[in-house]
């Protein structure tokens, strides 16, 4: 338990490990503060009582071969037994009220109303992601942009579910709040540091839990306009891809997926509008390159068991047109 | 009190009775001793099939992207696995013991309803088979999952028809709704039994404390398992009859059956938890040869922890998005179970201080449990502090401490029962060199496989995923958690070696091998049917402390 809690304050974070004990943004910040407290009394108590257990083991061991006499029996002792209910009541009394206060902390701060607000729909097994006030509409990478202490710009999600239960949780960023079908629940975070974080659903969600990951791009302001105005125009037309195109506008493709100024308008997949600017593929199961891309519409079944795109069917010719078209939707 | 006798032997002028008419005995038998190890042994079968659905699952988990198993199969084994280790092995393992002890402990000669006895353990155990069916019977139909894969708390709309096609889903819900049944019927026989057929003199204040700590749990069995019984049924009608109780698509909630189910699911906990600190109440005594240290106050705690465990049900669901305010309760009553808690495990220790304490095998696996609960108990109170929470429910974090309740816990303390309880029922000791080995081999590989898991959940490893990606620090735990599945792998076979060899060949026990204090030791080993020749009047809670130490009786200081 000792170990536990030491260890616990040395897990440390790189770009690609999570710890909860690495926060970058306020709500993972003030669960970190309250964690270690909890952790410091932890291994008091743990010390205390197993020091305890150890000093029965060690002082009361049986002598061998001393079996005939009994030692004096003691049947309780009414201060002793008082004194060790109340000392733990008063340390539960001390973390509840540090807990309540930070519940309220988090769950009623108010929302800015320079806040970034992002919906945030969860689907078996990737992430729609929409920014209702900016019209922009992605996939299983969220940009945000970076908080400081004088220009505070928190973001507010709001999660919905298109079909079971999933949770979202990015650790150095906020502890989860579930996503769950028929409810609204909200969250924020509020990053004090650019860069990537990295974050999956928390919620078991069906075969493909564990590729259902979600990203969270952290920028500059500045970066940060650039990327929406990029998300909002329509990618250019390229006429040497044009029979990829017509291969994808052709083909069921488009009964679930969206590429803007197309005929292409369905919603069960991911938005594809801009599919290049996303840094993987199948919500993180693999890079988004020319060859895994290439590899996923053949069969995404190869790359994620079980998900829920159909392989097309389509021949190598086709397939590397429709793969050249793809690449430009940047 | 049952007036029906079965023949001992099948047929006295025959001698030996065959096999078949061995067998018939035991399936028609409604003697609760026989009973009560029908129940434990059935459960340690489950618990085999239970251990191999792990081990599966900690090989896929070894290393980083394996492909081992797939993502379907792994997803039936986590159900399948914590299904039946709650309901297949934990319940049931509990029951037996209950069965063959309560009416020993409290001298009775069977228990109250010695037929629904037999009821309840055939329904369980057909439960089992049913349930377990589904991997044979249930991939032939509409292409659905060979059994249910949505976890073992069957959160919805996964359960739905629209989720889980096919009829593996209904398998686990009549499955679990028949061996509820099974745990309805025992728990009103245990009861009734503790509540009417005491021994002269053995009034509700001198009872051992197993006994006690039993009544409060079957209780709690009734107040807690009728829920998911009618929660089963709603979602049954669900998938049946087209109602929408939890069908998100038609307006249902995917909240209410959290409610429902951890409404069951949370009692549950101290419903298999409670009775291991029966044993180690009943154990650390006799081996440190001194009287438990302040009965009442662990009588209070018992009743107390069954109180507030039926109100701490939503700590499971902190991430839901519930109110500030219910947060800071929940939180709260969850915080309020430790004092309870804290008080038994204090009790045990003074129940130590200043005896002799004798490191026989139920001893040392009582001590590996003190520490392990110790870290369960305190990892439990994190999670009690919600913000902490946020982040590591739905962990590894979380399976390493729920396993540290149930494994570290509650298991060790069934080890300790059977190597306390053995020369009892068998009339033969179990070796205590391989009980060593079983305990030494199990304590480092339980910590191997459990500690580091902590750190995979704090590092951002969700629970219930069938592999996990590269690089993101997580390699180095979950391959020593692996390990540490051989060591458990190896002190499990040593435990199976001794009960099969002692059985046949351990040292003989005699009525009282441990020198101990409660009235099951003042009858022979193992007990003849009636259990007692004259049933025993009793002064104290130490009956047989009475009779060794007339000059210095139990009775003149309570």
């Amino acid at each position: 338990m000792v170990g536990l809690a030491l260890g616990a304050l040395a897990l440390q974070a790189t770009d690609t490990v999570s710890s909860i004990f690495a926060p970058v943004s306020t709500p993972a910040m003030k669960e970190a503060d309250l964690s270690k407290l909890v952790l410091v009394l932890s291994a008091i108590v743990f010390v205390l009582v197993g020091g305890l257990i150890a000093y029965n083991l060690v002082h009361f061991r049986a002598p061998a071969g001393d079996q005939r006499t009994e030692p004096p029996q003691v049947y309780g002792s009414a201060q002793v037994e008082a004194a060790w209910t109340v000392v733990p009541l008063l340390i539960i009394v001390v973390l509840m009220l540090a807990t309540a206060r930070v519940i309220h902390e988090v769950q009623a701060a108010p929302q800015p109303p320079n806040a970034v607000e992002v919906t945030l729909i969860g689907r078996q097994w990737w992430w729609e992601i929409r920014y209702p006030k900016l019209g922009v509409v992605t996939a299983n990478e969220i940009h945000i942009p970076v908080s400081d202490s004088t220009v505070r710009r928190p973001t507010w999600l709001t999660l919905e579910s298109a079909d079971v239960s999933h949770s979202f949780w990015i650790p150095r960023l906020a502890g989860k709040t579930d996503v769950i079908p028929n409810r609204t629940n909200r969250t924020w975070v509020e990053p004090f540091a650019t860069g990537t974080y990295l974050g999956q659903c928390a919620e078991y969600c069906g075969t493909q839990h564990a590729h259902m990951l979600l990203r969270v791009v952290v920028e500059t302001p500045e970066q940060f306009a650039r990327w929406v105005e990029q998300q909002r125009k329509a990618p250019a037309v390229d006429p040497a891809v044009e029979q990829g195109r017509r291969t994808f506008l052709g083909t069921a493709c488009i009964s679930c997926h969206t590429v803007a100024g197309t005929v292409a308008n369905g919603r069960y997949g991911p938005d594809l509008t801009h599919l290049m600017a996303r840094a993987t593929l199948g919500a993180g199961v693999a890079p988004n390159t020319r060859e895994k891309l290439r590899a996923w519409v053949k069969n995404p079944d190869d790359l994620k068991r079980g998900a829920l795109m159909p392989a097309m069917q389509l021949d190598d010719e086709q397939l590397d047109q429709l793969v050249d078209y793809l690449l430009t939707l940047r | 009190m049952t007036t029906t006798k079965f023949p001992l032997t099948a047929d006295t002028d025959e001698g030996v009775p065959s096999v078949l008419d061995r067998i018939h005995e035991w399936v028609v038998t409604v003697d609760h001793k026989r009973l009560g190890i029908m129940y434990i042994v059935m459960a340690l079968g489950f618990l085999v099939i239970g251990g191999i659905e792990a081990t599966l699952m900690r090989l896929q988990l070894a290393v980083p992207d394996a492909h081992f198993i797939s993502p379907q199969v792994f997803n039936t084994l986590f159900t399948m696995h914590g299904t039946t280790m709650v309901f297949l092995m934990g319940m049931p393992i509990l029951a037996g013991f209950a069965n063959y002890l309560i009416p020993l402990q409290i001298g009775a000669r069977d228990l109250a309803f010695p037929r629904l006895n037999s009821f309840a353990f055939w329904i369980t155990c057909f439960g089992g088979l049913l349930l377990y069916s589904s991997y044979i019977t249930a991939p032939a139909l509409y292409g659905g999952a060979a059994a249910p894969d949505f976890g073992w708390f069957g959160y919805a709309p996964l359960t739905e028809p629209t989720y889980s096609r096919g009829n593996a889903a209904d398998y686990w819900i009549i499955g679990l709704i028949i061996v509820g049944f099974g745990s309805i019927a025992g728990a009103v026989n245990v009861a009734t039994t503790i509540l009417t057929m005491r021994t002269e003199g053995m009034t509700l204040g001198r009872m051992p404390l197993f006994t006690w700590i039993t009544l409060v749990v079957q209780c709690m069995i009734l107040i807690a398992v009728s829920p998911l019984t009618a929660a089963l049924i709603l979602l049954f009608l669900d998938r049946s009859l087209g109602a929408h109780f939890f069908d998100t698509q038609a307006g249902g909630s995917a909240v209410l059956w959290r409610h429902f189910f951890w409404f069951f699911g949370h009692p549950e906990v101290y419903v298999l938890m409670l009775p291991g600190f029966g044993f180690v109440s009943e154990i650390i005594p006799v081996f440190s040869r001194k009287v438990i240290f302040g009965y009442p106050a662990m009588v209070a705690a018992t009743v107390g922890i069954g109180f507030i465990s039926l109100s701490v049900w939503a700590h499971h669901m902190f991430a839901v998005g519930m109110s500030p305010a219910a947060n800071t309760f929940f939180a709260i009553s969850t915080g309020l179970v430790a004092i309870p808690t804290g008080i038994k495990i204090f009790n045990w220790l003074g129940t130590m201080w200043g005896g002799q304490i004798r490191m026989k095998t139920p001893m040392l696996f009582c001590i590996g449990f003190l520490f392990q609960f110790l870290c369960a108990g305190i990892t439990g109170v994190i999670q009690a502090t919600v913000p902490f929470d946020w982040q590591l429910t739905e962990t590894y974090f979380v399976v390493a401490h729920f396993h540290f309740v149930l494994v570290g816990g509650l298991l060790f303390t069934i080890f300790a029962a059977i190597y306390y309880w053995f020369p009892k029922v068998t009339g033969r000791m179990l070796s205590e060199r391989v009980g060593k080995w079983h305990f030494w081999l199990f304590l480092i590989g339980f910590n191997l496989t459990f500690i580091p898991q902590h750190f995979a959940g704090m590092l951002g490893m969700p629970r219930r995923v069938y592999t996990f990606l590269p690089e993101r620090g997580l390699e180095i735990w979950n391959l020593v958690s692996s390990i540490g599945v051989a060591f458990q792998l190896a002190g499990g076979a040593c435990f199976v070696w001794n009960l099969i060899r002692s059985y046949r060949r351990g040292a003989v026990a005699g009525n009282d091998p441990w020198d101990a204090w409660t009235l099951e030791w003042a009858t022979s080993s193992p007990p003849a049917e009636f259990n007692f020749a004259k049933l025993p009047v009793v002064h104290s809670r130490r009956p047989l402390w009475d009779l060794k130490h007339p000059e210095d009786p139990d009775w003149q200081y309570e």
